[in-house]
Order: C-alpha cells, then structure tokens, then sequence
C-alpha cells in the first residue's frame, strides 16, 4: 500500500512541472441536474465540441438533486486539478440567497472559466387566455389577482425566479402553483389547469410555434429570431424586465492557471463551432461572445446576479432550505 | 390509406440493415440491464449518449428506445428468479413470479412474461399508430382533481395486493407514505423529517429503497436460514407452459394490455399503476383469489402485459406534445434535441421517417426480444441456481453499482443498507414490502395532487365532485372498497347468524 503512495505521490510530482500538456486523461464534468434536462442538453453539446479541441474525452456527470446545491457542492470539494468542472446556470447566484444553509460559498468555492450561453425565457398562457398582450395581461391580473394561478417548476427553478421577478416588476403578490419540474407544469397550462408561467425558450419555443399555448413577452432586450412575432417585454410595457437563464462553466478553487487558461480557449473555440451554433438556435438561444467567455466576464456576471436577485428573493420571502 | 402509406415508409426505414442492427444492439443492452439489477435504462440511456451523437437521429433513437422497453422485459427475469424488482413497474411481478419460481415453475413465469409483454407492446403500438393525437388530448383532460382520485384509486387497490393479513398490508402503505414524505415539501420547500441532511432533501430514492427492501432483505434471510448452501433461488422445473397454464393467462393478458395501453398515457405513475391495477383486477376477477401472491399464473402475465404496454403509450405524450411523461423520456427528448430535433406537436408531419420508423422498430424490437427471451430463459434460470454463496455476492454489487448509477451518490448505497435492514426485520414480521413501496410512489403524488387542486380551486374541495372524470374516478374508488369490505362484513353475519 505504502509503496502505491509513494509511487503515486511520485507521478503527480514528475507530472506537475510538465502541466503545459494537461489534459492527459479525461474530464469529468459535473451537471447538477438530471440527465435530458435543458441545461444537461446545453452541456453535452459544449462539453462534445471541447473535448474535440483538447484532445480528452470530457466525460458528463449528472450529480442532482437540491436545485442544483449538491452537484455544486460536489465540485467545490473536488481535487482542483482542472479534471473536474462544473457546468451551473444561474441557480449558481440565486442559491447564495435562496439556501440559508449552503454547505460552500458560490463566490469563493470556484474557478472561473467562463460564460456559454444566456437561455431566454417567455410569458406563456394557457390557449384560451383571454389577455391579448403584455399590457392586458397585466392589467387582467392585477383586476383578478384572487383569480389568477401562475404555475413554476418548484422553488429555486428558472420559472420560479422569473415568476418572482414578474410580480416584483408588477407589484401584485400572485398564487402560485408549484409543480415537480417543467414538463407537468406545461402540461397542466396546455390543458387549462393554470393561467400562466414563464420559462426557458428550451421548453416552449416548439409549443408556442404550434399553438399549443399562448406567448406574451420575451425577457430579453430584442426580439428572439426563433420567435419574430413574439414582442419583448420592454415592448409591452415592461421596460427593463429581463431575465436569462446564463449557463457558465465553473473549476474548484485552486486550479492550475494553465489548466483554466486552456479550458477557457476550448470553450471560446466550442462556441464558435457551427453544430453548437446551429443546436443552440433550434433550443432558441444564442452562444455569449468570445469576451464573455472568460473568467473575468463570468465573474462580474456572477457578483451582479447575486447582488441583483437578493433583494427580489428576500422580499418575496420564498427560501429553498 | 395514409395509415398504410406511413408504415409502409416506418418498416422501409426500421429494415434497413443499419436501423435493424441498432434495434438489437438497443434490446439486447437492454435486456441486459433490465436484468442486472438495480442498472436501470435511465443510466444505461445517459451513459450511451454521446456514443450516439455520430449516428443518424433515427438509428439513435431506435437504439435508445430498445434499450428502455428491453429493460422492460429484462426486469421481470430478475423479479421472478430473485425477488428484486428493477423498477416500480416489476414490483409487482414478484408478488406471484417468485412464488412460482420457489415452486418450480420460473420456466413457466418468464415465458408467460415474455409472451404477455410481447403481445401488449404490439398492440400498443398499434394504439400509438393510430390514436396518438386523440390520446394525447385525453391526457391533457387530466388536471390535478382527476390525478388526485386516480390516487387514491390506486391507494384503495394496493391493499389488494396483500396475501396476507389486510391489516399488515395497511400498515405497510402508511409506513411507506411516511417514508414517501420525507424531503422538501414542494409547495414552501420547507424540509421534512431530512435531519438536516441536504442529501436527503428531494427525499430518498426509489431504487435504493427498493433494493434494499427487497433484495438486501431477502438475501440476509436466506443467510440466516439453512438452506444456504442451496438457497431458496429458484429450481429449474419444466419450461415450457401446459395447455391450462396457456389457457389461463389468454384473458389476463388481454386485460392488462387495454390497462396499460390507458395509463401508460398518464405522466408520472402510469405505467405503475397499470401494473398493479391489472393484478388487482385479475384477483378481483378470479374464481380463486386465494391463489393470488402464492404462485398465481395469472399474477404474471396481467401485471407484466399492463407493463410493456405501458411503457410502449408513454411514448405518446412525448411525441405528440412534447412533454415527457417520466425520466427516461425525458432523456429520449434530450437526446433528440442533441440531434436537432425539438420533440413537440410537429414531430409526426415534420420528421415523419423519425416518427413512423420508430413505431415500426418497436414492433420489430419487440419480435427480437420475444425470440431473444425464449431460448434464454433456460439459461437465466440455469444462472439462478448457482450456489447462493456465489450468487449473493455478485447480487449485492450490482445492487450497489445500480443504486449509485441514479445520482451518482453514495448516501443513495447507505440508504438501500438501512432499507435492507428494515426489510429483514419485515419479512420476520410476516409484512409484505410491495404495499410499502407502493405507498411511498403514490403518497407523495397523492399529497401533491391533492394540495395543488386546493390551491387552485382556493380551497374548495367540491371540485372532486363536480368534474366528471375525478367524480367518476372516486366512484370507482368506493366501489372498490365496498366491494373489499363486504365479503368480510358478509362473512361475519353469516358468523352472526350461525350463533
């Protein structure tokens, strides 16, 4: 046994001065949901296209549970030799203030690598909604507040936070209707069970093309291509209500530079790759710049939503722990 | 015509020789892994993902497809041989399955498995073919009042499926809606009974209590019994069905396979509860209830029938709406989005090859695994009587290994070492562990249904009442229970007036 150490602990040193060849051997990276979700569909496109550029199978583990918290929490306490990565949205900043009892600290338990893509999301309805647009949407639900049912996917989920964040920019307190993840919700709002929701281009973009339900606004700032006739909510009277659900790549604190350094060129490299391109637009969405995709960016990105989602969870009072 | 036209173009695209080679590779794997226990087809599905990204979108769902209802067949092997259920829907196979093989009859239990899936998921593919759409609308129909009594429907049936004393039955249900709730509440995500563990926080996992409950349980009692050195696993005994025994399963199958084909339509539990209510309808049904959970052939081929047609119907909601209706549809969906196919409504007119090819591979699939199953089960059987202590080892790690296949996490493998312990002390106890595990599928669905209907109805429960289709459903719920209750009531008069 003591031998295996020694001759362990022997390899990892002749193998540190010569890092410029990482990787050497594959690399796992962690999703924090289960596998077919959106997010794992985002990841195994980019982590397909990376693997390409650095030579080594990048190999996707879905570790859920707790909203994403326990697969994170997985990576904070991985070895930080740049073989294990994070792929996290932005329940990376949201779970600073939704879970009081997070067992790593978001801002300080990683390395940054860099942003991959911002999902757009839309105001959807069941079919025979009687709102014709944004403003009479509002209006309707701020007259009928008694009335109305917002579905979500459970707290902590895009649809969660971008309900939240509506009745934050309308000021009306909404009931809303929890569901186990995406699918039931949809499913309940196609038949009429629930009012309205808001969710990811990822889940919606499809039904709305064929009717199945109704869309009001996007969240983004300009029209999305996928969906030309669907105004923006800054068109419909809501100006500056804008929600994406960014996906970004994370590394454990301490990882070699190098390491993020040729992590963060795949990553520029596989966002540039015209299948990544081409698969992200059919999910509706578009992959961030080259600039985004680095540390600094991701960063900055991560400070502002967490400094920006803080007040709109505490004063809606909704915690996930 | 068009019917005719679009299998014509589904059979021409299964057949061809590439199409057709991963439709084996698809059932075969499966069929692997249904039988390894605890390797469910969702792991199996996500670990073969990326192998499929060079493939044809067609050849790789055909592939992916075959390995879900492979598992199906699969899963009724180890049920029946070993008592370990792989998923929810084979639970109930081990109710009369393992006592056929206890008695001899293994042979007998997975030809009738075998049989009994094979014609369900024809005709259930038939169903999808024709009916999709309209199918897909019905589900839809189902709000949460209606999930809510189709619940407690099923809560109602789950007493049935005891053997033994009803009030050991009962209160293995309540133990496992207990243990169901147990996690964040979905409404204000407030913890329950998770001792601060964020590990426990979406509550336990079913495989692991499944496996434990059953497998770990039984194997510690087959250890402490005397028969170690032969085990109780099952003898070989003829293979082949008799002429009664092939007479006797004919309605059986029919039965579940209508079943199935309904519910596996149903998101969440579907294609669960059709196993069980087709066991429960065949004890109902039956000359001879008193037969059922002692080796009933009947107890086979219905629940397994229910099962396949099942999972073949839960194909419907993700093709034509694009919702998945349970896990691994969801990771068929994924997997045709990798492939630049956005699952939804459009499917069939958009990608009519995809679509129709599909359903033609089902059925092809199908025929391989009936002709895969048959010459094996001489073999599985032959496998099952190795000496158990060879055997029980190989079991507990592939326990181990499937359990942290789900999440990859190891509390899950700690959870199913408790539960294998509770289910040692349960068999002592004489307490069967279906109701248990039943209770802890369908109490959390139960609760959720129920709160959600009060939360949108602002807390009037008139609402079961005055929607037809939750009406009805409750209805048949009373039903049941009066018809449960009454023999014993009758036979206590009957007692009365002796005196």
């Amino acid at each position: 046994m003591k031998r295996i150490m020694t001759a362990a602990l022997g390899a990892a040193i002749i193998a540190t001065p010569a890092f410029a060849e990482y990787p050497e051997r594959a690399i796992t990276m962690v999703v924090p949901f289960s596998a077919g979700g959106p997010t794992d569909t985002v990841t195994r496109l980019v982590a397909e296209s990376m693997s390409k550029d650095l030579g080594q199978q990048i190999v996707v583990e879905n570790v859920g549970g707790a909203g994403g918290t326990l697969g994170a929490g997985k990576v904070a306490k991985a070895d930080a030799d740049g073989y294990t990565l994070l792929l996290h949205h932005i329940g990376m900043a949201t779970s600073a203030t939704l879970y009081r009892k997070l067992a790593y600290d978001p801002l300080n338990a990683f390395d940054y690598v860099g942003l991959v893509t911002d999902v757009p999301m839309v105001i959807v309805a069941r079919p025979n909604f009687e709102p014709a647009d944004l403003k009479g949407l509002i209006e309707y639900v701020k007259a009928n507040k008694d009335k109305v049912n917002y579905a979500n996917a459970g707290i902590g989920a895009a649809s969660h936070l971008c309900g939240m964040m509506f009745m934050s920019a309308i000021e009306t307190k909404l009931t809303a209707v929890p569901y186990k993840g995406t699918g039931p919700a949809l499913t309940d709002l196609m038949g009429g069970q629930v009012d309205f929701m808001c969710d990811q281009t990822t889940n919606t973009t499809n039904q709305i093309k064929e009717k199945k339900i109704k869309a009001y606004a996007t969240t983004t700032a300009k029209r999305l291509d996928a969906l030309p006739d669907v105004p923006t909510a800054g068109e419909g009277g809501l100006p500056g209500f804008q929600v994406g659900i960014w996906h970004a790549v994370y590394a454990p604190k301490g990882t070699p530079k190098a390491a993020i350094d040729k992590l963060s060129a795949a990553l520029q490299k596989a966002l540039k790759d015209p299948n990544v391109v081409e698969r992200f637009a059919s999910l509706g969405t578009v992959p961030v710049t080259q600039e985004e995709a680095t540390p600094a960016a991701l960063e900055a990105k991560l400070k502002s939503e967490i400094a920006r989602w803080k007040p709109v969870i505490e004063s809606a009072g909704e915690y996930a722990d | 015509m068009d019917l005719l036209d679009n299998l014509a173009l589904g059979f021409s695209t299964a057949l061809g020789f590439q199409n057709v080679l991963y439709c084996f590779v698809g059932v075969l794997l499966g069929t692997l892994i249904g039988v390894l226990p605890g390797l469910g087809p969702v792991a199996t599905i996500a670990m073969l993902l990326p192998i499929t990204f060079g493939l044809e979108p067609v050849s790789a769902v055909i592939m992916l497809a075959g390995i879900y209802y492979g598992a199906q067949y699969g899963g009724s092997t180890t049920a029946i041989l070993i008592n370990l259920p792989g998923e929810s829907s084979s639970v109930v196979t081990t109710l009369d399955g393992h006592q056929m093989a206890k008695q001899g009859r293994a042979g007998a239990a997975l030809v009738t498995a075998a049989v009994g899936s094979f014609f369900a998921g024809s005709v259930a593919i038939i169903v999808l073919a024709l009916f999709a759409p309209p199918l897909a609308r019905f589900a839809l129909e189902f709000g949460p009042p209606e999930y809510f009594a189709l619940m407690v429907l099923g809560l109602i049936a789950s007493v049935a499926l005891a053997s033994g004393a009803i009030i050991k039955a009962l209160a293995m249900v309540v133990l496992g809606l207990l243990l169901g709730l147990i996690g964040r509440d979905l409404n204000t995500a407030l913890p329950r009974m998770t001792f601060d563990l964020m590990a426990m926080i979406d509550g336990l996992q079913f495989v692991a209590i499944a496996m434990g409950v059953f497998g770990l349980g039984e194997i510690i009692r087959n250890l402490d019994s005397e028969q170690l050195s032969r085990g109780t696993v099952a003898k070989v005994g003829r293979l082949m069905l008799t002429r009664e025994e092939a007479r006797a399963i004919v309605k059986p199958i029919l039965r579940g396979t209508v079943l199935g084909s309904i519910l596996g339509i149903l998101p969440g539990g579907g294609a669960l509860l059709a196993s069980f209510g087709a066991y429960t309808v065949e004890k109902k049904v039956s000359a001879t209830p008193e037969r059922f959970g002692k080796g009933a052939i009947e107890g086979v081929a219905a629940p397994e029938s229910a099962n396949n047609a099942g999972a073949q119907s839960s194909f419907i909601p993700m093709l034509t709406l694009g919702i998945p209706p349970n896990p691994v549809m969801a990771l068929l969906a994924g997997a045709l989005i990798l492939h630049g196919i956005q699952p939804g409504p459009n499917v069939i007119s958009e990608q009519p090859t995809l679509f129709w090819g599909l359903i033609a591979s089902m059925w092809i699939g199908n025929l391989m695994l009936l002709i895969l199953n048959l010459p094996l089960v001489g073999m599985w059987v032959r496998l099952a009587s190795t000496p158990y202590h060879l055997l029980f080892p190989v079991i507990v790690v592939f326990c181990c290994i499937g359990v942290l296949s789900v999440n990859n996490a190891t509390f899950d493998v700690l959870v199913m070492i408790g539960a294998g312990v509770i289910g040692y002390i349960l068999l002592k106890l004489d307490c069967e562990p279906a109701p248990l595990l039943l209770g802890f599928i369908l109490g959390p669905m139960l609760e959720e249904y129920l709160r959600r209907t009060l939360l949108i109805s602002r807390g009037d429960p008139s609402v079961f009442f005055t929607r037809p289709l939750s009406a009805t459903l409750l209805a048949f719920a009373v039903l049941l229970l009066v018809l449960m209750v009454l023999p014993s009531i009758r036979s206590r008069t009957n007692e009365a007036l002796k005196e």
